[in-house]
């Protein structure tokens, strides 16, 4: 880009490159991201929380284009809002993700962003859905965003079903240090959220504080 | 990302692929799946062996266009053959990746083909090198290539422990190749594995149906 028109990161679109899971245990469910936000080769933001919630026991993590990601979660915020009045009680996760999708699948050519949304109901506990262009599907885990093809093989390798809450963290945890030190969309920060019936806690975990694994 | 979308500019046939190889306790395996696609949309080859063997204890794999890739090692073969008999002694590993990555460098803008070179020489054991696709070698104790790769860069990471036993590096490529073969869909077949150590070389092929499966599958 040539000097007159600004330095390049102006014109850029902002992306969250990002690395975002999701991961249910019995009980309730697991999220992690990591907090870099890019634009073009420039890093707009660097502690961008990109676990956003829809509800009180219902959280999505952002991915793709910022804006339209956020969008997507301020609209469903409000509309879970309204179908929580009109039923009387806290919506299900299944409500939440269908919302999600409906709008990713009407606008799909406009907009350029996935959300996974997980979190616990009382009727069916811990669940995750992925809403990727528009499909809807449940899955025991799922990964997204720019890092996640670098751990594909990971997660698919040390996946196993019946793992413990703690188990679950430190494999979220796990996941968002491989992604991060290899792609360069990801970075920062790793924050994570786990729901369950009892409670909603989020955590930070600082840079060096992450799992290091040695380096070739 | 950007291997993804090198493979599918390459025309005619590619090794849209999984190529690696790993340094273990006394020697090393240097492996790759079997299959060659044209496009990413027709396999031309489901058994196809990338793993060649361009001097006795020297063997390399290649990822790219298949073309390129075995024009290539055949002048390597040649030059390494010449090399051996001036010498008057077997080529070290690391003569073999220079001419691998002088033959990549000097025809930088012709050819589209990246390598693994991995062996054993009596002068610093076993050792792995790599020539990435515009000609630049370097040495690592573990390396993986090709579109499939990216998959499983978390894998090897965490995984990849040096020292291992032979047994133990070979089921690490082996999972690594499955984990890569199960989300690639340009990378498939069977798994060619070599293992060179300082008394031989041993190939060991795992066919597609005996290869470990995750908990998805």
């Amino acid at each position: 880009m040539s000097g007159d028109m600004g330095p390049e990161w102006l014109s850029e679109e902002v992306k969250t490159g990002t690395t975002i899971i999701a991961i249910e245990f019995n009980g309730g469910v697991v999220l992690g991201s990591d907090s870099r936000v890019s634009a073009g080769e420039s890093v707009v933001n660097r502690v961008m929380n990109k676990l956003s919630p829809l509800h009180d026991k219902i959280y999505c993590a952002l991915s793709g284009s910022a804006a339209d990601a956020q969008t997507i979660a301020e609209i469903v915020n409000y509309q879970l809002d309204v179908h929580s009045i009109e039923i009387g009680e806290d919506p299900q996760v299944r409500s939440a993700a269908t919302l999600v999708r409906n709008i990713s699948y009407k606008y799909k050519e406009e907009l350029s962003a996935h959300l996974i949304v997980a979190g616990w109901d009382r009727r069916e506990g811990g669940q995750v859905f992925a809403t990727l262009n528009g499909l809807l599907t449940r899955q025991p885990f799922a990964v997204g965003g720019s890092g996640s093809f670098y751990v594909y093989g990971f997660v698919d390798a040390e996946y196993r079903r019946g793992m413990s809450k703690e188990e679950c963290q430190q494999f979220v945890v796990n996941t968002l240090s491989l992604a991060m030190s290899r792609d360069g969309s990801s970075g920062g920060v790793a924050y994570i959220v786990t729901i369950d019936e009892h409670s909603t806690e989020e955590k930070v975990i600082l840079a060096n504080d992450l799992p290091k694994f040695p380096d070739q | 990302m950007e291997k993804r979308c090198l493979d599918s500019g390459v025309k005619g046939v590619s090794t849209g692929t999984t190529i690696l190889a790993a340094i273990f306790d006394g020697g090393v395996v240097i492996g790759s799946d079997s299959r060659a696609s044209i496009g990413g949309e027709y396999v031309s080859s489901k058994t196809i062996n990338k793993v060649i063997q361009v001097h006795d204890q020297i063997f390399c794999c290649m990822a790219g266009s298949l073309a390129d890739a075995q024009a290539v090692t055949k002048a390597a073969k040649f030059h390494l053959s010449l090399h051996s008999i001036q010498m008057e002694t077997p080529p070290l590993v690391i003569s073999a990746a220079s001419v691998l990555k002088d033959l990549c460098y000097k025809n930088k803008e012709e050819l589209q083909a990246g390598f693994i070179t991995a062996g054993w020489d009596t002068k610093k054991g076993p050792q792995v090198y790599v020539v990435s696709l515009g000609g630049m070698l370097h040495s690592q104790p573990v390396t993986i290539g090709g579109s499939g790769s990216t998959y499983i860069y978390g894998y090897v990471d965490a995984k990849y422990k040096p020292k291992m036993s032979r047994e133990e590096c070979l089921q690490f490529a082996t999972n690594a190749l499955a984990l890569a073969m199960g989300r690639d869909n340009v990378s498939g077949g069977v798994a060619h594995l070599v293992v060179i150590t300082e008394t031989g070389v041993e190939h060991v092929v795992v066919p597609g149906n005996k290869l470990p499966k995750f908990h998805d599958e």
